[in-house]
């Protein structure tokens, strides 16, 4: 099997790696394996099957809704040193890599040949592909391109039988059942992941960014309505509100208006024709709602925009000691309308709000402050957040957008499925797992857990969004 | 089913269905033999037609499966926007999801597979499901979407389907000419499409005038000229992959970024990785274990 270097059974490992970036406290890691090969891989499932274990698969921990945290000491499988990228094919714009490769990492390697990795979560310094798998990530630049799975090939998996198999095909297409759509986002339930086969996409030759300002959200909001109405698809539309902005220009001085109600950053991309008639009509639209307009002159002013808005968790740190981020969608002609509601739930529960979301895609990240030490906080914080899903659902909304289900939504799947709707979603899973050894306690919603609610402490920067 | 939000159509058709006896759904019967002949003694029934709500300013659209997709891009065009589906002539919207084959601009526009966001099917025992969500982006529970697309109906019967829409281009334009394809793919930003038949290959632009133009330009100095458009798709399609390997045909056409080829003659494929048949077995098994949903379909066999 591994090396003993390569396996952790140390109490303050095993703890340590009892959470990732969500708020869940509690879990504990049995042994954990930090393999370098696919057969490394099935070298540890069949450990855990030997020892009745169940197996959780890992990559850098930055989950924000519980999915990579262990119950009930299953074993961990760590792919932090299957980090390598195995090829290139720039004409069939399309590469092979390890699981536990650093997603901004792969764009990097790919600067050379034009191209990059289209999703973009915030977290894109430190979070790996393979978790970007595991919950069909997203990112601000989803708006145009998709999520994960439509940047997904074809993946490697080991089953929990052992079995290494390989589902989709790297140019495209694989005859029967999209097995390779079914398995992404499945947040470590189905197997574990030993090679991505991902689709890159070419550098855009044109791009522009603007950044809109408002005196009301309803304005912002109805501005990124309007844009999409208009047949627009930007390559990003994001929306930050007054607290937000002001967090962040105390922070790292982006320029950003500290006396807008809200801003909307718009990036359009791609040829530039298309580009300057797109971002003339953004600017138009935005004005005729009352905003005001400043484009980036160039690519240092356009850089700076999007550190505000991807800084905006860090800045948050100096305000409010710990906080919860949820994540709904809405349709996009709601979005006016429910934000309204989350600041009328946020004050009712006497809590401080701050808004920083993917706003093209009705994708909202409301991000709840608070400090655990006060007495009776968190019930508050839950109280607040369950309205919000509520709120969203109410609307035709959904529950996640982009960070999963995980442990933080299991217990609201009943609110948007059936029981009818729930049972095919299992027999999903145990078709690819049929003794429910993979992750288990995650998505469905079962008994009770053994990890509980707390607040979050200090996570890595860029973790968040 | 959450909401309120079954239609009585959708209640009707799940009674129709039932739960027991062999059933298949029958849309347009341009693809009816795909995967696989259905047996005589297989009830027909059809699936609720009719747009049910499309709100343009979400680009999402609710519509029964048996619309008809002509009939959905038709809808669509009025508010200047279009579907990622084929536009096969009296095919429908749900038949093209379960047969899953690209539309011919699915390089530049996006895979079938990525345009179905929530569908209601009826399970084996006769109940409706839900799958998937209304909104453009949803990572509630498994992606059971994906898997619906191109199952040619043997895990559940699709009743309803919400699609996500886009912007319909401003201009477009086909090209073709004897220039390599791998070529036009690299030196074109963001063609639509391309096609190659071994000598000659078809790309449609799309987009601005000016960038139509330019990209347009581009193509002619690669040996590309104007043109009506590509012949129609063969019969059968190939995994790209087959054609690497080596399999001769005597006439084919290519069509990147899909992974798929076309040819005229049916053909025997490389026996599958014994693990992906077993995983197709056990889905089978888990969503349909009395085998009553469109009998005699094969998934692994639908070219």
């Amino acid at each position: 099997m591994l090396p003993t270097d390569r396996i952790r059974s140390a109490s303050l490992e095993r703890s340590l790696l009892g959470r990732d970036a969500s708020i869940f406290e509690g879990g504990r890691a049995g042994p954990v394996c930090f393999p370098v090969s696919t057969e490394e891989v099935q070298g540890c499932v069949d450990a855990a099957r030997r020892h009745n274990r169940a197996v959780v698969p890992r990559g850098a921990g930055t989950g924000l809704a519980g999915g990579a945290v262990p119950l009930e000491e299953p074993l961990v499988v760590v792919t932090t040193k299957m980090n390598r990228l195995l090829s290139v094919d720039a004409d069939r714009r399309m590469a092979w890599v390890q699981p536990g490769m650093i997603n901004l990492d792969l764009s990097r390697a790919t600067a050379p040949y034009g191209l990059h990795f289209a999703p973009d979560p915030s977290s894109q310094q430190v979070c790996s592909l393979g978790g970007n798998v595991g919950t069909n990530a997203g990112g601000p630049h989803c708006l145009a391109h998709g999520v994960t799975s439509a940047h997904v090939l074809a993946v490697e998996v080991v089953l929990t039988s052992g079995e290494a198999v390989v589902l989709g095909e790297s140019d495209g297409w694989a005859p029967g059942l999209d097995l390779r759509g079914a398995y992404v986002g499945s947040e470590g339930m189905m197997g574990i992941t030993t090679a991505i086969a991902v689709r890159l996409t070419p550098d855009p030759p044109a791009v522009q960014t603007l950044l809109l300002a408002f005196d009301s959200v309803d304005s912002a909001a109805q501005t990124v309505s309007a844009v999409i109405a208009d047949g627009i698809v930007p390559a990003a539309i994001e929306m930050m509100d007054n607290n937000i902005i002001r967090a962040v220009e105390e922070f790292v001085g982006a320029g950003f208006p500290t006396d807008a109600a809200a801003v909307v950053i718009v990036e359009v991309d791609g040829l530039p024709g298309g580009v300057a008639a797109e971002a003339d009509r953004v600017a138009e639209l935005a004005l005729g709602l009352g905003g005001s307009v400043r484009r980036a002159a160039d690519d240092n002013e356009r850089a700076l925009l999007w550190k505000g808005r991807k800084s905006a968790f860090g800045a948050i740190a100096r305000i409010k000691p710990n906080y919860y981020l949820h994540d709904t969608v809405v349709p996009r002609t709601r979005l006016a309308e429910v934000m309204k509601q989350v600041y009328e739930i946020v004050e009712e529960h006497e809590l401080q709000v701050m808004n920083v979301f993917h706003a093209g895609d009705g994708n909202l990240h409301p991000m709840l402050l608070f400090d655990r030490r006060e007495p009776g906080i968190m019930p508050r914080v839950h109280a607040a957040g369950a309205a919000i899903i509520e709120a969203s659902l109410a609307v035709g909304g959904v529950l996640s957008g982009e960070h999963g289900i995980g442990m933080e939504k299991r217990d609201f799947m009943p609110l948007m499925f059936s029981e009818a709707d729930l049972d095919a979603q299992a027999r999903l899973r145990r078709a690819f797992d049929p003794e429910e050894m993979a992750n288990p306690g995650k998505v469905l919603p079962t008994g009770a857990s053994c990890a509980d609610v707390n607040a979050l402490d200090k996570v890595p920067e860029g973790v968040w969004g | 089913m959450p909401n309120g939000e079954t239609g009585a159509a959708l209640e009707s058709f799940a009674a129709e269905v039932g739960s027991d006896g062999p059933v298949a759904v029958v849309g347009g019967r341009t693809h009816w033999e795909v995967g696989g002949p259905c047996p005589d003694d297989t009830r027909l029934v059809r699936a609720p037609s009719g747009v049910r709500s499309f709100d343009p300013a979400d680009m999402t659209i609710r519509v029964g499966a048996g619309t008809l997709v002509e009939e959905l891009d038709a809808v669509l065009a009025e508010a200047g926007q279009r579907a990622n589906l084929p536009i096969v002539p009296e095919a429908t919207v749900g038949g093209v999801l379960v047969v899953g084959r690209d539309d011919v601009h699915a390089l530049g526009r996006g895979r079938l597979r990525d345009v179905l966001l929530e569908a209601v099917y009826v399970a084996e025992d006769g109940r409706l499901v839900k799958v998937g969500g209304p909104t453009v982006k949803n990572v509630s529970g498994f992606d059971l979407c994906r898997l619906l697309v191109g199952s040619l109906g043997t895990l559940g019967l699709v009743g309803e389907v919400i699609l996500r829409t886009w912007p319909r281009p401003a201009v477009q334009q086909w090209l073709s000419g004897p220039c390599d394809p791998a070529v036009l793919r690299r030196e074109l930003y963001w063609p639509s499409s391309i096609l190659w038949d071994g000598q000659t290959s078809w790309v449609h632009l799309e987009g601005h005038e000016s960038d139509v133009e330019s990209e347009a330009e581009l193509a002619r100095s690669l040996g590309c000229n104007p043109t009506d458009g590509p012949p129609s798709l063969p019969a059968h399609r190939v995994p790209t992959a087959a054609l690497e390997a080596g399999r001769l045909f005597d006439s084919y056409l290519v069509q990147f970024g899909t992974g798929s080829a076309y040819v005229h003659e049916p053909f025997p494929l490389p026996e599958p990785d014994p693990a992906v048949v077993a995983l197709h077995r056990r889905l089978k098994a888990e969503f349909d274990p009395r085998g009553r949903l469109n009998p005699g379909r094969d998934p692994l066999a639908a070219l």
